[in-house]
């Protein structure tokens, strides 16, 4: 190679390095903010993915690019500068820190409160914790477990270059890039996320968690996760956890798809505590999220979200009932406190025949927070039998407070049932009164009082998540009435 | 036991008691009737410490204690128990884990360990036979979809899990038929000694034909004008409160 060539070559990709705005540092490297075609091409650069990954992203980024942000939902936010954003950044390592003592104070409080064991801390918190520890043996020991059955449960990165025919078959099937703003966003730049495959006839012997894995990446900003249940197979799946989450990104948008197969049962149950802001709602997340799943033949999706975190929540995991006898669920707890807001529901798609749901919401609102139920129960024309039963009820703790109820009900079929039940009540200082009567302290008869409310959802979470939500609706709740 | 002088209590700007005084020995049982309005459940609240009620004069010593010092729950951990007239429910907290909070609450006032489970099923075994609430009800949601009968037999089943030093029936005989009106006065009987001290407030003698009270008690425009033994309560029944 001549000298003269080697400086152009040079040139050209230092040129073109600058011209991405790619700076580079020791920690991590991440690319300068601001959203075009060419950032696209990077960030998938970067990930080393195939040409067709490449292409998608980018028919989503075009997509994206000619959509307005949507403005119906009951919330009043100023709307993230999206320029402003960097949209790749490498797993950063977390500070570690030496011993619990280092970290902040409040959380540590919280985290006793949600009765975290000192390990768990430890592991949450970001501090050294022994290679001994039981969760990684834990972990280890699932691993090989799930190898053996022929579970896939790995990064969607991962998966892409490992299970390039899967993903291919499947990515943007339930939630196509053209789905909505923040989905196309999604679509366009997500970082990782998580891939979960279930073979035929398998039945996941545990609950697949994503706590392990977000221990190993870091969660991203642009969060996609792809959860395929193969004919007659099983599988319980858990995101988030109850530990009050802090991040340095203001605005999250994730993707969830679930792809249940003729007899497949898929459990999705959500924990969500983003950090909320302060009292004023300073410094919160905003929370855009977009989850739905397809149901084939016999199949079922049952989903439970527990949501206390978040300044604003927009979130509605939906299903789309397509093969004939299949089965949607939706249960919910939202609790809202000081300024949040969120606006949360599902949609049920009706299209198989004698396809059934049920849609059990529970919100409860408290200080100046606004909470809104929005649902779409959809009959489509040739789901005869389909049936659906909704209970939405509001649970209303401060005269400051708003809860609202939004639900769209569309039958094109004269044998569909449909049955709604909405309810509003507010805390009673009755009830209050009665627990206190009986030696029952303020706080606790709250706690009592609120968990009886949302106890049909609760029941609905695995075990050992069941417990830190409870304890996280308390204190998510502590002093907030009024 | 109790001691109250001189109370006045008010609810907005409403003057309700107007200087009430009224002393209960151990193991007495105290008879309060009157007509509507006299100020007889407005007693029964500030006693256990509603908050709607404000004490404008006057003082309650309860067993030692200033009464009105105390919040709502520790009046009830001291030994203060209140069955209500309308007794509240609370959908989806089943009776059982409301006794347990209760006694257990209790219990951390006096400075004791949380009661073991299996003492907690005996205990609700031996009350629940007391007032004939079977195991359906107990397993129920904190009186949901009880019946009014139901209901106040939960409040004595209640009484009875926590032994209070001191317990206010305020009004229990309302809207119960013959029968369970049987059952829970043989429970409230059940629990008399020489040590537990009772107010009963009602309109009717009949409930006192069942739990025999030691003193009656007239309230009218929030004081008390007349004493008497268990006789003035039949001698209302036939003359009526215009009497007085």
């Amino acid at each position: 190679m001549s000298q003269t060539e080697e400086d152009k070559l040079l040139n050209e990709v230092t040129g073109k390095s600058y011209e991405f705005g790619f700076t580079t540092d020791i920690e991590s490297d991440t690319i300068a903010p601001g959203l075009n075609e060419d950032v696209i091409r990077e960030i998938s650069a970067k990930k080393n993915e195939p040409e067709w990954m490449l292409e998608w992203r980018l028919a989503a980024f075009k997509i994206w690019s000619e959509m307005e942000e949507p403005e119906w939902a009951h919330l009043e936010y100023p709307k993230p500068d999206l320029q402003a954003i960097s949209y790749y950044s490498a797993p950063k390592k977390k500070t570690e820190l030496k011993s619990l003592d280092e970290v902040d104070p409040e959380l540590r409080k919280t985290m006793e409160k949600l009765g975290i064991s000192l390990e768990e801390q430890k592991r949450l918190s970001g501090v050294a914790v022994d290679f001994v520890m039981d969760s990684v043996s834990v972990a280890t020991s699932f691993k090989d477990k799930l190898a053996e059955l022929g579970v896939i449960f790995c990064s969607l990165s991962e998966a892409i270059q490992e299970h390039p025919e899967l993903v291919k078959k499947y990515i943007g099937t339930v939630v196509p890039q053209r789905d909505n703003y923040y989905a196309a966003l999604n679509s366009a730049v997500f970082t990782d996320g998580s891939f979960c495959y279930i073979p035929k006839g398998v039945r996941c012997p545990m609950e697949l968690s994503t706590y392990f894995r977000i221990n190993e990446a870091g969660t991203g900003q642009f969060e996609r996760t792809l959860l395929i249940a193969d004919e007659g197979s099983y599988v319980s799946y858990l995101e988030g956890c109850t530990a009050p989450q802090r991040d340095e990104n203001q605005l999250h948008a994730a993707v969830v798809e679930i792809v249940s197969l003729d007899d497949a049962e898929v459990k999705y149950s959500t924990v969500q505590n983003w950090y909320p802001g302060d009292e004023k709602g300073k410094g919160g997340v905003y929370n855009f999220v977009t989850k739905r799943g397809i149901c084939y033949k016999r199949s079922k999706i049952s989903w439970t979200q527990v949501e206390t975190g978040s300044a604003v929540t927009w979130k509605y995991p939906s299903c789309i009932l397509k093969g004939d006898d299949s089965i949607g669920e939706f249960f919910s707890v939202a609790v809202t406190n000081n300024m949040q807001q969120a606006d949360t529901g599902t949609k049920m798609i009706h299209l198989g025949k004698r396809s059934r749901s049920t849609i059990i919401s529970k919100g409860i609102s408290a200080g100046n927070s606004q909470n809104s139920y929005r649902g779409l129960v959809k009959i489509h024309p040739g789901a005869t039998n389909a049936r659906n039963f909704s209970v939405c009820d509001s649970l209303l703790m401060s005269s400051t407070c708003g809860a609202h109820t939004f639900p769209y009900i569309e039958a094109s079929n004269p044998t569909a049932k449909i049955e709604h039940e909405a309810t509003t009540s507010k805390i009673g200082e009755d009830q209050i009164f009665y627990c206190q009567q009986r030696g029952i302290d303020e706080e606790e008869a709250i706690g009592l009082i609120v968990k009886g409310y949302a106890k049909e959802v609760l029941n609905k979470l695995p075990m050992e998540f069941a417990v830190e939500a409870q304890k996280l609706l308390t204190i998510s709740l502590e002093g907030s009435v009024g | 036991m109790l001691k109250i002088k001189n109370l006045h209590a008010q609810v907005g700007d409403t003057q309700i008691l107007q200087g009430l005084n009224l002393e209960v020995g151990p193991g007495e049982v105290h008879a309060i009737m009157g007509p509507n309005g006299s100020g007889k459940s407005t007693l029964a609240s500030v006693l256990s410490g509603r908050e709607s009620y404000e004490v404008t004069d006057g003082s309650v010593d309860f067993d030692g204690v200033d009464l009105l010092e105390m919040d709502a729950s520790d009046r009830a951990r001291e030994g203060l128990f209140l069955a209500f007239q309308y007794p509240v429910e609370i959908p989806g907290v089943s009776n059982m884990n409301f006794m347990k909070a209760a006694i257990n609450g209790k219990r951390a006032h006096q400075g004791l360990d949380p009661i073991k489970g299996t003492d907690f099923l005996q205990k609700v075994k031996d009350c629940a036979s007391l007032v004939e609430l079977d195991g359906r009800l107990r397993d129920r949601s904190v009186n949901e979809g009880f019946s009014g009968g139901e209901k106040k037999r939960n409040e004595i089943f209640q009484m009875a899990m926590l032994e209070p030093k001191l317990a206010v029936l305020d009004e229990t005989d309302s809207g119960l038929d013959i029968d369970a009106l049987r059952v829970v006065s043989q429970g409230v009987n059940a629990m008399r000694n020489s040590d537990r001290s009772f107010i009963v407030i009602t309109h009717y003698q009949r409930l006192l034909d069942h739990i025999v009270p030691d003193y009656v008690h007239v309230l009218s425009e929030g004081k008390i004008v007349k004493s008497g033994g268990k006789e003035l309560a039949l001698e209302l029944e036939e003359k009526g409160y215009d009497w007085i």
